[in-house]
């Protein structure tokens, strides 16, 4: 066995074996990487193509706030939901959201634990994703209430009516859970790029871009001292980051599996709506991220190498999706429960049985094509692949929610479900929302962390010494 | 009324990390206690170089963490069992379990918080302005692609000229006096 190995000392260039692709194109030094990001922010004039793609996210951002506005107005009714479907699309939007963000925390805390280099040039964007997705995502709960106004009565406060929140339920849990992820993911996004917003600040050409930028890094100077704790911080954050983007998803499932619903009332939600974040989120980091290195050029610091594992940690956690999806079913029918039974024949055979089989086209079958190497390192491919993942995952949300509801225990209380122009209106608006937020981000502050990839460059021009 | 204007020490600038690194061990080992090294990336091995021991960050954020932690159990307690009791399905008051998902939350957004802001008021942070800033070297390079160290002129054995001479033995370019103004 052993002598059918190849020496350990084989050249890197051996036929056989396929190179991997740096994390950053060969030639850069520390000022490369500081001119060619901080200029997309101080120099780069505004191009026609970030003004067209600003007015259409624009566009839907009014959507968006004329959705909410007639909402406010006229009352939940304008959507479809009815009774026995109260939560509809605004849920199933809810939990997409989130999802996506996860993918966010995920790149920038775990893969920062493991020590996975390739994260360097994507964690910045994917942080600034999670939270857009995870603004996007707390609209839909707070509207949904019905009276929005009155939301602040989930949070504990001593107030005149003497008394509290139920701590029991898990829409509580939900708001905590969600409110310290905003919180936290702001933070870890914060800290990261005070070095940025320092370099930023000094290589600012105008006076208030000086002001802002010198004002947002609180006159950091990168002293030793400073790195000292700062990587502490960081450390730390990362270590705190990790479990709770793991609960963040956990709590939202359970909004679901506390409820006794059939098909809801699973104790396999916690692990596999996780799987299913990460899974939605990695496919929305490359629909952000192929066109970004495309416009502003970047392709020397997201490469082939960046979309490739990113297409590897999709197929995995598609993987487990797949499990979680026949494992539904598996312990429905071993339970014998006739309910969860019929639930599954519901899902294959119902009124809704045509999202189900979207749903397992674009989660489960699609994505096999990424165990083809050729498919991977096609980029147009993993657009499209990424596209049909994201869709997926929103037919996973509208089939667990819409089915279940549609279907309870008694057929007197069965319903249908259909969601009205205003539901379309407002889902698409927090699309809107979430690409506006990107187009500015894009251009107000630098969407690939500029003192890491210095970090980078010091480390790889140590390994070729 | 005219201020003359301080100084506040000297400063150096290297090239690279490994010029930083053997130049902040020596003035280290020449007994120098109130220098600093500047670097646009967190360099491994500087602190050690620098002999900076443990810092605060860590048990702040501990206490931050059970801060949130117990404070949130025992606010959840208080508010179901004392202040606001509810009989739900004749389960018990202090039902535990159900407050574990916020107790968690809370532990980690007060360690988070405690970890951030510490670490910001640690570093004597917000300042707009530090001496520093003054040499224009520095203004401009430090947070790019140049490594700085600087000596204190109140360290005890701070000597104008010979310590610019050390620093310069050590590869320092552009050695220049800060003035504190």
């Amino acid at each position: 066995m052993s002598a059918a190995q190849p020496p350990l000392d084989r050249p890197a260039n051996h036929p056989e074996i396929r190179r991997l692709e740096p994390v950053i194109a060969p030639g850069h030094t520390y000022d490369s990487v500081t001119v060619k990001i901080s200029d997309v922010v101080l120099r780069r004039p505004l191009g026609l193509g970030w003004l067209a793609g600003f007015t259409l996210a624009f566009t839907f951002l009014m959507v968006l706030t004329i959705a909410i506005a007639w909402l406010i107005i006229k009352g939940v009714g304008i959507w479809g939901i009815n009774i026995p479907i109260g939560w509809g699309f605004a849920i199933v939007n809810f939990v997409w959201w989130i999802g996506i963000g996860h993918a966010g925390t995920l790149i920038s805390a775990i893969l920062f634990l493991l020590n996975q280099k390739w994260r360097t040039s994507i964690n910045r964007f994917a942080e600034a994703m999670t939270l857009f997705a995870v603004a996007c995502a707390g609209i839909f709960p707070l509207i949904h209430t019905g009276r929005p106004w009155m939301a602040y009565y989930m949070f504990p406060y001593p107030s005149t009516m003497g008394i509290w929140p139920q701590f029991r339920s898990p829409l509580i849990w939900d708001v905590f859970a969600v409110s310290t992820y905003g919180t936290v993911s702001l933070l870890f996004w914060f800290v990261g790029l005070i070095p940025d917003l320092a370099t930023l600040r000094d290589r600012a050409p105008h006076k208030w871009q000086q002001f802002i930028f010198g004002g947002l890094a609180m006159g950091w100077r990168g002293s030793a001292r400073h790195w000292h704790r700062y990587n502490s911080t960081y450390m730390l954050l990362a270590g705190l980051a990790t479990p709770l983007v793991l609960s963040v998803h956990t709590v939202v499932s359970f909004d679901f599996s506390i409820a006794i619903v059939p098909g809801w009332h699973t104790t396999i939600f916690p692990p596999y709506f996780v799987a299913g974040a990460i899974y939605s989120g990695f496919a929305m980091v490359l629909t952000i991220a192929i066109p970004l290195r495309k416009a502003y050029g970047l392709e020397d610091f997201i490469t082939m190498r960046h979309l490739e594992n990113m297409a590897k940690v999709m197929l995995a956690t598609g993987l487990i999706v797949a499990y979680g999806y026949f494992f539904e079913f598996f312990m429905a029918e071993y339970s014998g429960n006739k309910f969860d039974v019929f639930l599954v024949e519901q899902r294959l055979h119902g009124p809704y049985n045509h999202f189900y089989f979207a749903l397992i086209l674009c989660n489960i079958l699609t994505p096999q094509l990424l165990w083809i190497e050729k498919v991977r390192r096609n980029v147009a491919a993993l657009f499209v692949m990424s596209l049909i993942i994201n869709l997926g995952m929103w037919l996973e949300r509208f089939v667990i929610v819409v089915i279940s509801l549609t279907r309870d225990f008694m057929p007197s209380a069965w319903g249908r479900y259909s969601a009205t122009v205003w539901d379309y209106a407002t889902f698409a608006g927090t699309l809107g929302l979430f690409t506006t937020l990107l187009f500015l981000f894009a251009r107000a502050l630098p969407a690939i962390s500029i003192a890491e990839m210095r970090e980078l460059i010091a480390h790889t021009s140590k390994e070729h010494e | 009324m005219e201020q003359r204007s301080q100084l506040y020490g000297l400063i150096g600038e290297f090239e690279t990390v490994d010029q930083l690194l053997h130049a902040a061990e020596q003035v280290r080992d020449a007994g120098y206690k109130k220098m600093d090294a500047y670097a646009p990336f967190p360099v491994e091995g500087l602190s050690e170089a620098l002999g900076l021991g443990r810092n605060l960050v860590p048990f702040i954020t501990l206490c931050g963490g059970l801060a949130g932690g117990l404070g949130g159990f025992g606010f959840e307690y208080w508010v179901n069992v004392i202040s606001y009791p509810m009989n739900i399905a004749g389960r018990p008051l202090n039902s535990w379990p159900a407050f574990i998902p916020v107790t968690f939350e809370l532990t980690v957004l007060g360690a988070s918080l405690c970890a951030v802001f510490g670490m910001i008021a640690l570093n004597g942070l917000p300042r707009p302005h530090h001496p520093v800033f003054n040499v224009r070297r520095f203004a401009e390079r430090a947070s790019s692609d140049r490594f700085y160290i600087s000596i204190e002129a109140s360290d005890p054995k701070f000597h104008l000229a010979e310590t610019a001479r050390f620093l310069q033995s050590l590869h320092a370019q552009h050695v220049t006096e800060v003035q504190d103004d």
